[in-house]
């Protein structure tokens, strides 16, 4: 808990969830978030980047097994559900695969830990996990969508696409407009569940182990428990992610 | 939900992640993979390879082992043959040896025996006319009555 002065839970918990912020309103930028994110994205692609300096054909090290592994994980993945050419998908895939694990698996760190070492340096809001952010998901689930849009109308063209939004369900002109509506629907509702779940996943995950903090001695016990079905949310959101931007990718080249 | 410029940056920060993923990192590593893939794939057809070479090798081995014991079975076969061909021809060639070895012994036989009588005859002849000169006290003409001495050699 935060040192000295009492605190309820209600306001530790809400301390806890502060953010980092510069800037006001539209204009504020989450420090933490963004600090956290680019360093994880920076280990990623560093520590990838490294075997692929020096990535042997011969017998590989240890390193650069447990990366192809994860690499070659990713490839099947893309290769089971995407069945075209295209040399963005699967580094796509990785990224946000390893990155969304990395920043996920900051739920793993005790929750007061990150935010009491910052503290020691007159930082009193730090929130270390940039999934629990909206903003942070919102901008994943945003970049796939832009994707989504111009991939189809890459290979669509802008008439195959439009035609894509309005002549289906119902075949009649008629109901053009109402297939309009629910094709916007279906498509809108790709990014936002896209980040929504991410979002809701790790922000619930992350009050609960804030819930848990706040009970006292018994909380070792119940936190090893929550840490322990992490192992399970963790990775699982992350694939989750992974493979729906790939299903969704491979939709937009879908040529009916 | 306070939806800010952080998503702004985040979104920066993703587009560059997975423009520097897409050149520098995924590339080299499933490059790598796949090249690795490719060797393994040639190393098991090639072990698959020497398998058959292998079996090939072992069929033409029996097969020679096969020729070069028919080979010395013949050559066992031929020696006996030689062997027998040559043990009957030093029979023969024994045969011959000892018929002529036979034949001059008699002709040496005969000669001797020819000759031993011829002797005993003319010592007859000189004998009987010594004995018939001692009877008749008296020299005998031996030219006048040779003709009766050479019919009795030739009785003889």
């Amino acid at each position: 808990m935060a040192s000295g002065a009492e605190i309820t839970s209600q306001e530790y918990i809400k301390h806890h969830l502060q953010n980092l912020t510069v800037g006001e309103g539209f204009w504020a930028l989450h420090i933490d978030t963004l600090g956290w994110s680019i360093f994880l994205g920076l280990v990623f692609i560093l520590s990838f980047r490294a075997v692929a300096k020096k990535a042997t054909t011969g017998v590989p090290g240890k390193w650069q097994c447990a990366v192809e592994m994860i690499v070659e994980f990713v490839d099947d993945s893309v290769k089971s559900t995407f069945h075209g050419k295209n040399p963005v998908i699967a580094p796509l895939a990785l990224t946000i695969f390893v990155w969304v694990l990395l920043m996920n698996a900051m739920d793993w760190v005790p929750v007061d830990l990150i935010p009491r070492i910052f503290e020691l340096f007159g930082v009193h809001y730090m929130k270390a996990v940039p999934t629990t952010d909206p903003n942070m998901t919102f901008a994943l689930a945003l970049g796939v969508f832009v994707l989504i849009i111009y991939y189809s109308i890459k290979v669509k063209g802008v008439g195959g696409f439009i035609k894509e939004l309005t002549t289906q369900p119902f075949g009649h002109w008629s109901l053009y407009p109402v297939n309009f509506i629910l094709e916007m629907v279906t498509l809108l509702a790709r990014p936002l569940s896209l980040a929504l779940r991410l979002f809701g996943n790790l922000y619930a995950g992350e009050l609960i182990f804030l819930l848990i903090a706040t009970i006292g001695l018994f909380q070792l016990p119940v936190h090893f428990l929550w840490a322990a079905f992490h192992l399970l949310v963790i990775p699982l959101q992350a694939f989750i992610f992974m493979m729906l931007t790939i299903l969704y990718l491979s939709l937009a080249h879908e040529d009916h | 939900m306070n939806l800010n410029m952080t998503l702004i940056g985040e979104l920066i920060a993703f587009i560059v992640f997975v423009i520097f993923c897409m050149k520098y990192v995924w590339p080299p590593i499933i490059g790598a993979i796949e090249a690795r893939q490719a060797v393994i794939a040639d190393g098991l057809a090639a072990s698959d390879r020497a398998a058959k070479d292998l079996e090939l090798a072992q069929e033409k081995a029996t097969a020679q082992l096969k020729d070069a014991k028919a080979q010395a079975a013949g050559i066992v076969e031929a020696a006996k043959k030689r062997e027998a061909q040559i043990i009957e021809e030093a029979a023969v060639k024994a045969q011959a040896e000892k018929e002529k070895i036979l034949a001059s012994g008699h002709a040496e036989i005969d000669t001797e025996r020819n000759q031993a009588r011829e002797e005993l005859r003319q010592q007859v002849a000189v004998l009987s006319v010594a004995g018939a000169e001692k009877i008749l006290e008296r020299s005998i003409d031996a030219a006048a009555h040779s003709d009766i001495l050479d019919k009795l050699v030739a009785e003889l």
